[in-house]
């Protein structure tokens, strides 16, 4: 998604001079330049431009619609920021912000030479490269599949019935498999009750990545298609035509004119993936985390949780958060300079 | 997403196979159908399984050696044993306490601030936009969050579920991209005739804005119903507990079910006790998802585009 924030006009830099020099809330009186360009500004967002005070007065109510969500957000996610403070102090819960110890980097240089941090480390960016080869492919595929149906009905309820697991909440897709492979699962019934082996699925740290994969294709890969679906029945249906003229058959169409109608949102829905490499199904791995250990469930946001809240070493955890924070934003612009440099727009534009 | 939506098709016209394409042969077909018929069921099969099992008595089940596949004897046993009173109605009942107030409120303060931000060049439009987009970007973290809520005393209050994850700046650009989308001459029109800017919303604005504010209070009210890991964060009391945690404790650590150890007359059999907390977790969403899916593609991706 582009997120297009309004630029600065070169009217407003006038406007707000001009205030200031009158002092009023009347329009103010600025040259012939600016009055083309404020009537342009009219015409963009149908608003006249006006005075900073004359502006608020015209948009309080707007701005007083805001507010709430604002402050809901001041309070839960920008006072947190500065909460990351017991990243540099020896925190206490009993003793409080205030009064904890400095302690520098001290807690930085702990996580940095604690194998239990790289080993999540490790996990967390296996995981997303694997999900990125077996997972991230499979909606474009269905996508394409799904809109190669010719009759609307088939096609809205198969959509319909794939959407569906995305709103179940982990608990409960966890809770499906288990009831599926588990121990005393419909599958382990099954082999017994023919005389095979039962096998372990829901414990086996060896096999743990394919579980995880495919419980995250069953909860999210149906939903994923629906922003391809959108990018497909934009494809002009006449260079379909135009190619089949030509002489391509179904197969060199897709190649030449399904998927690059759908790059830009592959390329897009990648680097939000890339930019997002660190957070790897929280939930859905603390539910199974006891299950399988740590030596395979142990993620980043993982560690966080339990070295903190769990064993309440409450400093070291937030300075592990901040890294995972830091490295996570560096991840999302870089992603979002690298999509530029390729000529696409990416997740916001400039 | 720099991706123009145009629906070319007409959801309910059966349209034809252009001229110029070929009939895909028996064998293109036949896969197509396979894969498609094999991801339904995939979906399907294991709530079928689970429903049917939560209503079969202990007769079928032990019959079935498990997880029921054919119907057998029907009881509704399991379901009055947990919704007669304990832990697993009280727990629906927190649930959808905290559901209901939850999407409400988050409602309310979106679309609110999504109408606040519909209009560029507004007063400190601008700034007030990069504060929500920022969040996005960059999030502070377990700890810090942890720590917040815990200074403000809301640990075990029904607070800590709801005001944490009160808004989403991403539900809120959805929210904003449609009302932006909404013709300026019917604003400009009633603004002429003295509406303010109240007025404007909640009379010509919401009414216009059925679908995208239907889609994204179905997004809300499951992200509240689906509420796990906050709950396991900020309540200690187990009597205050949501479904999805009841739910964690019976299926997958292995708590006895409550009543399942009465082996009087006419108890309800263990799995389908179990099957039935995960019915119960299922079935709001159930309830709600078939009046909201159609409107997904129309009210979200047009939003999510002009955002």
């Amino acid at each position: 998604m582009t997120i297009e924030t309004e630029k600065p006009s070169p009217s407003a830099g006038g406007d707000k001079t001009a205030a200031h020099s009158s002092g009023s809330a009347r329009e103010p009186q600025t040259g012939k330049k600016s009055q083309t360009g404020k009537r342009l500004q009219e015409q963009v967002s149908g608003r006249p431009r006006a005075g900073r005070l004359a502006r608020f007065k015209r948009d309080r109510s707007l701005v007083f619609m805001a507010l709430p969500a604002v402050l809901l957000l001041a309070v839960f996610a920008y006072l947190p920021m500065l909460g990351n403070v017991v990243a540099f102090q020896d925190y206490s819960p009993f003793i409080g912000f205030a009064d904890s110890p400095w302690v520098g980097l001290d807690n930085f240089s702990r996580v940095f030479g604690d194998p239990d941090f790289w080993m999540a480390v490790k996990n967390t960016l296996v995981i997303t490269a694997f999900q990125l080869v077996f997972f991230f492919p499979i909606p474009i595929a269905l996508a394409i599949l799904l809109n190669s149906l010719i009759n609307p009905r088939l096609r809205a309820a198969i959509q319909a019935v794939v959407y569906l697991p995305h709103f179940f909440s982990w608990v409960l897709v966890v809770s499906v498999f288990q009831q599926i492979f588990g121990g005393a699962g419909l599958l382990n019934q099954s082999l017994r009750a023919n005389g095979w082996e039962a096998v372990d699925v829901m414990t086996n740290p060896d096999t743990f990545l394919f579980l995880i994969t495919s419980q995250a294709i069953w909860k999210d890969a149906g939903w994923g298609i629906i922003v391809f679906l959108a990018a497909l029945s934009a494809i002009d249906p006449a260079q379909y035509e135009a190619a089949a003229v030509d002489g391509a058959g179904p197969w060199k169409r897709m190649w030449h004119v399904t998927l690059p109608g759908l790059r830009s949102v592959i390329v897009l829905l990648l680097i939000l993936r890339l930019g997002d490499s660190l957070s790897v199904g929280f939930e859905q791995l603390i539910l199974q985390r006891d299950a399988v250990g740590a030596e395979a469930a142990e993620v980043l946001d993982t560690f966080v949780y339990y070295t903190g809240v769990q064993n309440g070493d409450w400093s070291y955890a937030a300075a592990a958060g901040l890294i995972k924070g830091v490295i996570s934003l560096a991840l999302i612009l870089a992603a979002n300079k690298v999509a530029h440099i390729f000529g696409e727009s990416g997740v916001y534009s400039k | 997403m720099s991706i123009l939506v145009r629906n070319t098709r007409k959801p309910d016209s059966i349209s034809q196979r252009a001229a110029w394409e070929e009939e895909p042969g028996v064998v293109a077909k036949a896969g197509k159908f396979l894969i498609l018929g094999a991801v339904v069921l995939a979906v399907l099969g294991p709530l079928y399984t689970i429903v049917l099992t939560s209503v079969s008595s202990q007769a079928t089940i032990t019959q079935a050696g498990g997880l029921v596949l054919i119907p057998g004897e029907i009881t509704f046993a399991a379901y009055q044993q947990i919704l007669s009173g304990g832990v697993v109605t009280r727990a629906v009942l927190v649930s959808v306490g905290v559901t209901a107030t939850g999407t409400a409120l988050s409602m309310v303060v979106s679309v609110l601030c999504a109408y606040g931000l519909s209009r560029p060049g507004s007063f400190a439009h601008t700034p007030i936009l990069f504060t929500l987009l920022i969040t996005m970007f960059f999030s502070a973290g377990i700890i810090p969050a942890y720590l917040l809520v815990s200074s403000l005393g809301l640990i075990n209050t029904y607070w800590a579920l709801i005001l944490p994850s009160c808004i989403s700046v991403f539900n809120i650009i959805i929210l904003r991209g449609f009302f932006m989308g909404i013709d300026r001459g019917i604003l400009d029109s009633a603004r002429m005739d003295g509406a303010s800017d109240w007025r404007t919303l909640t009379q010509i604005v919401l009414p216009m804005s059925k679908a995208v504010t239907a889609v994204i209070a179905l997004f809300y009210g499951v992200g509240y119903w689906n509420a796990f890991f906050n709950a396991v964060l900020y309540i200690n009391d187990s009597a205050m507990n949501p479904l999805q945690v009841v739910l964690r404790s019976y299926v997958l650590q292995g708590v006895t079910v409550p009543g399942q150890i009465d082996v009087g007359q006419g108890a309800a059999a263990s799995p389908a006790l179990q099957m039935a907390v995960i019915v119960l977790a299922m079935v709001p969403i159930l309830l709600v998802y078939p009046f909201v899916q159609k409107h997904f593609t129309k009210g979200v991706m047009i939003g999510a585009v002009k955002g």
